[in-house]
This record gives structure tokens, C-alpha cells and sequence, in this order.
């Protein structure tokens, strides 16, 4: 608790704001004590002069010296807004706390009383209240407190509400514990730390408020001043000396925002969170180019991801796909692969660096200008959650026509009428209806169709899938997979597959890569062939219709490094049987066989490996 | 009785969330009017004396509250005043002795300009520049530009109108000498309070539009757009900022309804004749006829501004309607 508070102070906006509070309240105290006599010292031979050496902010109509004034006025100021807190925290606790003492009935009247009053602004009730009470600082002090009071009660009433459902409030309760003191024992200390955060806003706010009703006439009166009676006496002779009138308005908005800072800094402080660690550099390994050839819709070469920070996501990824051919990426969580996909297709932003040697799209060079027409039209992207793909405010029909009315000047009824044919391509049932409608009127797996179709709206040679039916279950699934293969076969358009499902995988793709680690470790055309460790772990994780129901379920030890230790050898060397010291020191490069298969270990070629039982 | 189902007209989500909307403001307005009811008696002492003075003989204040009904029973003139309220007559002013609803007719027009003046320009202020710092800080870019946004406006914000009033007064008007500071005279002399009014909800309205944009362009459907390919301002404009509206609606309304209030200060900065002026000179000679009325008007203002807001949500977001009830 107390470290919390010092670690709010360490923050610069805590600490100035923290300072300034403290001048401020030191203020309240002695400017009374020591400057009184000066504030309060009538001189007629200097009645409202301008700011001079003398007087710096000038005088009023007795030529007392305002700046004195400014400073001693401090102190009522700081007590009236406080007391008038203090009434608000005291009512609206009173207020708020009533639906859990007295029971529902009597506690929804309170719960609508506070309604209707929070509905009008703070300003209005206070006006009202400061009518009933009469003109003058103990009626403008009711005014505010029981003016701020509901919007106190509203959140006691909230915070209340949280705690008093936790279990071992609920357990107190039934133990029989009467209401008041669970509200005493168990809710209030629970809720303390959030009033007193609002209550040190709120202060703020009473302080600005009461400098109001004081500058309307309606709250200190003569002989007794605050910052906002001599800011009102200020402005009637603004055009004589402008000080008079700026420098009480400045004390009540450096006062007013000292407290309110404070209170924000010390809420924000209360959930702190921690920066990721920094990483020096990781060597970048020059991969061996091999040359261009047109046969390729996409040529990577040394792909790497940065984060901020110098963290490396992705690091020297190396891959091309035949036109029509089916790629898959399998790895777990984190190894890389769907930001391996977005890099491809220039969906990074910064501050997120992407660097590769070459990345060629239908032999057009993305690396440098924009291509937008060319990735509009020939690259489809289907994401992950068709939950969350689309728009929710807009038409299905709408979000797959725009893209060929940028693209390919279509009419507005034209890209239309195309959006409704992808739409029955995709087997969408009565797609005139469905483009008029909005994505949450259609099921999860017409949603995943229906990106599917807003791809086709180009002609499209590559579709990047990641994890394309992961969010859907099952049938759905296979529904949305065999549309994808049907599109691939009919028109030669390549697929690139990310997926953690290596049985989707396998059911599809011509080849598989394998990513851990931000590393491509294996690129084979059959998992079968597989000769890294992690990729056979992966393989004979996946349970079979062969797989004994006795035996537990085959899992791979361990779990990847986190990004920020990846340091040297083999990342995968803390999971692996084979791993020896070499393995731990030297991180293998991913070699290429005469078969084009290519792996990234250092015991790829020692066949009697098993990884199962180890 | 009839259930719910057996009635098919409440089974309409809209018909359901009209109702619960128009008895909301029944129960509000009833509030209102019987707060305001209330004020003149719950004030200290004796209205009429003190507004007639002590030199006043018994008599005459005897007749004064006679005339205005202060005599009646306490449920009679409760009675009388709702019927009053509800067919315009809000009762006769007692300094000025013109009917209250005369004087709020003249005084609610220029107050009113300069709310709805002052809440277009925070909007249309707010809304560009929120999308802008939005898009130059999204993904945590542009970490400086971010902060030295987000304490400015932190701190326009938390500066209440009138102190805002003053310094303007103090820069355009002593110092420059641009603009005039007091008074209604030609349109130059709206200038400074619909500023001095729009500055504080500007600032608070552009930090919501930008955190909402900020949280929008990560979304993943702005991924898909841009996916498309589409141009920045297309991504920006057609698919982001409509998913900033409801956020950036609810809280407009609150800083109108604030905004309504804020009336009362500025206008006292720059003696603008308005309602605000009118109430304050009315608290300060106890003219409660005329406060009561006030009170009332801006209560029935505030109420509007938060019906308004409801049902543009609505409309805008139908789910939160529908979920509502």
C-alpha cells in the first residue's frame, strides 16, 4: 500500500502534481499566519492601481494589496472546498450505501433518486441548492456538498455493488453477520481506496465550483474574500489592472488542477503495468539467394520482424510458393507465424519494423512504392475471427463492393452486383438479402465465407489463410477448407496456410513449414518426411484413431523461450532429446537437401532419433 | 391483466425502449416541477418580506402573499402550481412585475445561440483533430506528440469556462483589443463566450475521439480494410470513425448538458442578457418567481439534451437499445 503510493510519486506527473499540492495546502496554513496583517492593510493614497514594483498585482478600491490577498485568500478557499467534500463523500456514502442496508425496496428509491439527480450537471444543482440555503459561504458550502453528492453515491453504489457479491462477503453475510457490519468489516475498507482517489478529484472540483458561486455573488461575502469573490471584484476593473482579475484566477486553476492531477496520477499509478525487456541485436545470418524465376507468385528472402525495443519476432524467414501451389506454416503460439503472414502481405505498421533481402509478389518488387492496386486485387487475406473481420457498422454487401470500386472503377451498382455473385460463389443462400445485411446477423461460418468471397473480388494468385477456421467448429471447418481447396484447383490460385492444426495442414498443403521461435526450422513436402525433432514432437502429438486411449495424450516437454531469451544455439535445444552442447552453443542454419527439403538441425540426419518417451 | 406476451405490441424492442424513454422523462420532469415547487418554501424566511423590504407595513406583504397564492394550503398551491406550469403561466415576476414567461422568452433565445454555437464548434473542432491525433498516435506512435496532446487537453479541459472567459477577456479584449467583452451587440460579440464556453468540452471531446480511434484502427475489421487495400482516408473516415460515434455521442450530450449550465458563468463574465444573468440578478434580489422558472427551464433543457442523445444512440447502435430492455 505505502509502496504504491511512493511509486506514484516517482512518476513525473505524480511527483509535480504531488509538489504542487503540497505548496498548496503549505499555503492554506501560513499565508493567513504570516500575511494578514498586509492583506487586510487599507491604504487610500493607492486605491486600485495596476500591478507595480510595490504591489505586484496591484490594489483594490481600499488599496489593500492584492497579491497578499491572492495568498492569504488560500486558505478559506482550500476549507470551504474541502468541507464541502467532505459533505458530498459523507452524503453520497449515506446515499450510496443505502441499497445494501436497507433492502431492495427502499434501496431502488435511492438508486433512483441518485438517477434522476446525476442526470443534471453538477453546476444547476448546486445553483438550486444555493437558493434554498440562501446567499453566502455556509449555503454555497451546502450547495456543492450535497451538489456532488450524487455522483459520490452513484459510485459507492457501483463499487458497493462489486464487493458485496465476492464470495467472502456472501459468506460473511450468511454467517449471519448483520448488514452494517459487513457494510463496516467487509465493504468499506474494500472500496476506500477508489473514494479516496474520487474524493481527491472531487476536491478539485468543489474548489472550481465554489470559486464560481463566490465570482456569481453568491458565495463568500465582504469583508471575507476567496479566490473567487476577488476574482469577481477583478474583472469589474479588468480594463485598470488586468492582475487583479488573472491572479486569483490563476491560484484557483493551479490549485484546482494540483488536486485533480494528483487524484488522476495516484488512479493511474494503481495499475501500473511493466515494460517489456530490452535485447541487444540478434545477428542477422545472410541467407544464400538463389536466383528469380517467374514460376514463383511469392519469393521471401530474409524476412525478420522488430519490435520496438529490438525484440525479433520474426527472424530470416526464406520462403517461395509455386502458382496453384497449397503452402501450410504450423508452429505453436508465438512462434512467428501470423506475423510472418502480415509481413508478406504489408500489413505491418510501425513502429514495427519489417526488413527482408527480397519479397516479390508476381515478380513485383514490394520492398520499394506502393502497390496497392496489385495487393488489392491478386493477394486475398482471410483472418483468424470472422467474428471481428468485418465492420459492424456497415452492410456485408458494402465491405465486399469497396474494394472493387477502388480497384477497378466499377460503378457503385456494378461492384455491387459482383459482391452478390462472390457471395452465391461462396455458397451463401439468397445473397441478394444477405449483402444487405449487417455482419451480426450472419452466423460465424457464413461470416468466414463471406471473406472469403470479399478476396475473390480481385483476381486473386495467392490467398494468405491464417488459422482461417480456428474460431468454428468442426463442419464448419471442413466446409470452409474445402471451399478454399475448390478455389485453389479452379483457378491456380496459390495458398498459404497458417495454422497450429497440423491434421488441417496435412488434409491440404502441397509442403509444410515448420516456424518455432520466429524461425523457419523445417520446409518438407510430407510431415511423414519430417526430420527435426520439433517437427515429429508436433506429429506424434496429434493423437490418431490408432492412439491407445490408455496411454496420456503425447505432449512436447517444455514450452518455447520467450522472445526475450532467445539467445545462442538451437532455440528448441531445452526441449529436444538430442541436444547436445553443440546444439546449446551454435545455432544450426537451415540447410537445403538435394530433395529441396530444407531443416535447421544439427541431428537431421540421425535417422534413429526418437523424441517420444524421452 | 394482460401479460406481456399477450400483448404483441410490447414485444416490439423499439415500442418497449419509446415507453421506458417517454416515463423516464415523466418522472423527471414531475421531479423538476416539484423541486422548483418546493425552492420558494424551503427558502429561509419569508419570500415576500424579503423581497418587499422591512420598511414594508404587515399589510402589504399580507396582500402581496395573498396574490400570489402563499396563503392557500400547501397542497392547493401545489395543485395551482402545476396547473400554471402546464399551461405556460409561470406567475408574475416580482421585481419587474412583467409575467415570468415574458421574460423568459426574451432571455432564452440569446442563451440558447450561444449553447448551440458553442457546442457545433466544439464538434467541429473535436471530431477532425481527434481523428487526426488518433491516426498520428495509434499503435503507440508518436509517444511525445501523444503526451503533449493529452496534458494540454488534460489541462483546457479541467479549467472551468468562466476562469477561461476571464483570461479571453483579458487577451482579446484588454490587451488586443479585437473583440468586445461585454454585452450583446453585433455578431463580434459572440465570438468570445461561444469560445470560452466550446474551449473546455473541445479539449475533453478530441481526447475521447482520439483514444476511440486509437482502440478502433487496432480492430481487426480496420486490418481488413486494410487489407483492401483501400486508401488511408477510406480506412480512417468510412470504416473507423462511424465505431467512434457511440462513445463520442454519450459523452457529448454530458458536456451539452454541461455545457447548458457553463451558460450561467460565462454569461455573467461578459454581462451577455441571457438566462444565466437573469437567474443570478433574480437569486441576488429574491425574485423567486423568476429563479423558480429559470431553474425549470434549464432542467427541462438538460432533460432534452439527454432524450436527444438517447435516441440517436439508438438509432446509431440499435443493439444497445434492444439489450436495454
Amino acid at each position: 500500500m505505502k509502496k504504491r503510493w511512493l511509486s506514484v510519486l516517482r512518476t513525473p506527473v505524480g511527483l509535480s502534481a504531488g509538489l504542487l499540492l503540497f505548496v498548496v495546502l503549505a499555503l492554506a496554513v501560513v499565508a493567513p499566519l504570516l500575511w494578514s496583517g498586509r492583506a487586510d492593510h487599507v491604504d487610500t493614497n493607492v486605491m486600485l492601481e495596476g500591478a507595480s514594483a510595490r504591489h505586484w498585482v496591484g490594489t483594490d478600491d481600499l488599496g489593500r494589496d492584492l497579491f497578499f490577498r491572492v495568498l492569504v485568500a488560500t486558505r478559506l478557499s482550500i476549507q470551504l472546498a474541502l468541507v464541502a467534500t467532505l459533505i458530498a463523500v459523507v452524503v453520497g456514502l449515506a446515499l450510496g450505501t443505502l441499497p445494501a442496508l436497507v433492502g431492495p425496496r427502499l434501496g431502488r428509491f435511492a438508486v433512483a433518486v441518485v438517477n434522476v439527480a446525476v442526470a443534471f450537471p453538477g453546476l444547476l444543482l448546486a445553483l438550486f441548492f444555493a437558493v434554498i440555503f440562501g446567499v453566502g459561504a455556509h449555503g454555497a458550502v451546502l450547495a456543492i456538498g450535497l451538489a456532488s453528492a450524487p455522483s459520490f453515491a452513484r459510485l459507492t453504489q457501483t463499487l458497493v455493488a462489486g464487493v458485496i457479491s465476492l464470495d467472502y462477503v456472501a459468506a460473511a453475510r450468511s454467517a449471519g453477520i448483520g448488514r452494517f457490519r459487513v457494510l463496516l468489516r467487509h465493504v468499506l475498507p474494500n472500496i476506500a481506496e477508489p473514494l479516496v482517489v474520487n474524493a481527491t478529484i472531487g476536491a478539485g472540483g468543489s474548489l472550481l465550483a465554489f470559486a464560481g458561486l463566490s465570482f456569481l455573488g453568491l458565495g463568500v461575502q465582504a469583508p471575507q474574500y476567496d479566490w473567487g469573490r476577488l476574482l469577481g471584484d477583478g474583472l469589474a476593473s479588468i480594463y485598470v489592472s488586468p492582475a487583479a482579475a488573472l491572479a486569483p484566477g490563476v491560484a484557483v486553476v493551479v490549485a484546482g488542477l494540483a488536486f485533480n492531477l494528483f487524484g488522476e496520477a495516484v488512479a493511474k499509478g494503481f495499475g501500473l503495468t511493466t515494460q517489456l525487456g530490452r535485447l541487444p541485436e540478434a545477428p542477422s545470418a545472410p541467407a544464400d539467394v538463389p536466383e528469380l524465376d517467374t514460376e514463383h507468385v511469392l519469393d521471401v528472402q530474409s524476412l525478420s520482424v522488430t519490435l520496438p525495443g529490438g525484440l525479433r519476432p520474426v527472424r530470416d524467414v526464406s520462403l517461395r510458393i509455386r502458382r496453384g501451389e497449397a503452402v501450410g506454416v504450423v508452429g505453436e503460439s508465438g512462434s512467428g507465424k501470423s506475423l510472418t503472414a502480415l509481413a508478406i502481405a504489408q500489413l505491418i505498421e510501425e513502429p514495427v519494423q519489417v526488413t527482408a533481402s527480397r519479397l516479390r509478389f508476381r515478380g513485383t518488387d514490394l520492398l520499394t512504392g506502393s502497390h496497392r492496386r496489385l495487393l488489392g486485387t491478386s493477394l486475398a487475406m482471410v483472418f483468424q475471427d470472422p467474428m471481428t473481420a468485418f465492420n459492424p457498422v456497415r452492410r456485408i454487401g458494402a465491405q465486399l463492393a469497396e474494394g472493387a470500386r477502388e480497384h477497378d472503377g466499377l460503378t457503385r451498382k456494378a461492384a455491387y452486383a459482383r459482391a452478390v455473385d462472390r457471395l452465391r460463389s461462396v455458397r451463401i443462400r439468397e445473397p441478394e438479402r444477405r449483402a444487405g445485411q449487417y455482419p451480426h446477423e450472419f452466423s460465424g461460418g457464413m461470416r468466414q465465407r463471406a471473406l472469403i468471397g470479399m478476396g475473390m473480388m480481385g483476381k486473386p494468385a495467392l490467398i494468405i489463410a491464417d488459422e482461417p477456421t480456428t474460431a468454428l467448429d468442426v463442419t464448419v471447418q471442413a466446409q470452409i477448407l474445402q471451399l478454399l481447396q475448390e478455389i485453389r484447383l479452379a483457378d491456380e490460385v496459390a495458398l498459404l496456410l497458417i495454422s497450429h492444426d497440423v491434421t488441417v495442414v496435412r488434409a491440404i498443403c502441397d509442403r509444410v513449414l515448420v516456424m518455432y521461435a520466429g524461425r523457419i526450422v523445417e520446409d518438407v513436402s510430407s510431415l511423414d518426411r519430417a526430420r527435426h525433432p520439433y517437427t515429429r514432437a508436433l506429429v506424434a502429438a496429434v493423437p490418431t484413431m490408432e492412439t491407445s486411449l490408455d496411454e496420456p495424450l503425447a505432449v512436447i516437454p517444455g514450452r518455447m523461450p520467450d522472445l526475450a531469451d532467445v539467445s545462442v544455439g538451437c532455440a528448441f535445444a531445452a526441449r529436444c532429446p538430442l541436444a547436445d552442447d553443440h546444439c546449446r552453443q551454435v545455432e544450426p542454419s537451415l540447410e537445403t537437401s538435394p530433395d529441396g527439403s530444407r531443416v535447421a538441425c544439427w541431428h537431421a540426419n540421425d535417422l534413429a532419433l526418437t523424441t517420444r518417451g524421452s | 391483466m394482460a401479460t406481456l406476451e399477450a400483448m404483441p405490441v410490447l414485444d416490439n424492442p423499439w415500442i418497449r425502449f419509446a415507453a421506458r424513454r417517454l416515463g423516464r422523462i415523466v418522472v423527471s420532469v414531475w421531479v423538476l416541477i416539484t423541486a422548483a415547487f418546493l425552492m420558494i418554501h424551503l427558502v429561509p424566511g419569508d419570500p415576500v418580506r424579503s423581497v418587499l423590504g422591512p420598511t414594508a407595513t404587515a399589510e402589504v406583504v399580507a396582500a402581496k402573499r395573498d396574490a400570489l397564492g402563499l396563503n392557500d394550503p400547501l397542497g392547493m398551491q401545489y395543485i395551482h402550481y402545476l396547473q400554471g406550469v402546464l399551461s405556460g403561466d409561470l406567475g408574475m415576476a416580482l421585481t419587474s412585475n412583467l409575467p415570468v414567461s415574458q421574460v423568459i422568452g426574451q432571455r432564452l433565445p440569446t442563451t440558447a445561440t450561444i449553447a448551440v454555437l458553442a457546442f457545433l464548434l466544439a464538434i467541429a473542432v473535436a471530431i477532425p483533430l481527434g481523428v487526426f491525433m488518433g491516426v498520428l498516435t495509434r499503435g503507440g506512435r508518436a509517444r511525445r506528440a501523444e503526451l503533449t496532446f493529452t496534458s494540454t487537453s488534460v489541462v483546457l479541459g479541467a479549467i472551468p469556462e468562466f476562469l477561461l472567459a476571464v483570461g479571453l477577456v483579458y487577451v482579446f479584449g484588454v490587451s488586443l483589443g479585437w473583440l468586445p467583452v461585454a454585452g450583446r451587440s453585433g455578431p463580434a460579440s459572440y465570438v468570445l463566450p461561444v469560445v470560452a464556453l466550446a474551449i473546455g468540452p473541445a479539449a475533453v471531446l478530441t481526447r475521447i475521439v482520439r483514444v476511440q480511434m486509437v482502440s478502433v484502427l487496432s480492430a481487426d475489421y480496420v486490418r481488413t480494410a486494410r487489407a483492401k487495400r483501400l486508401r488511408s482516408a477510406a480506412v480512417y473516415f468510412k470504416h473507423a470513425l462511424p465505431n467512434t460515434l457511440t462513445a463520442t455521442l454519450t459523452l457529448g450530450g454530458l458536456l451539452l448538458s454541461v455545457m447548458v449550465a457553463g451558460t450561467v458563468l460565462v454569461e455573467n463574465v461578459f454581462a451577455w442578457p441571457g438566462l444565466g444573468t437573469t437567474m443570478i440578478s433574480s437569486i441576488l434580489a429574491r425574485d423567486y418567481p423568476v429563479v423558480q422558472a429559470i431553474v425549470l427551464v434549464y432542467g427541462v433543457g438538460v432533460l432534452l439534451v439527454n432524450l436527444v442523445v438517447d435516441v440517436a444512440l439508438a438509432v446509431l447502435d440499435p443493439r444497445s437499445a434492444i439489450r436495454e430492455s
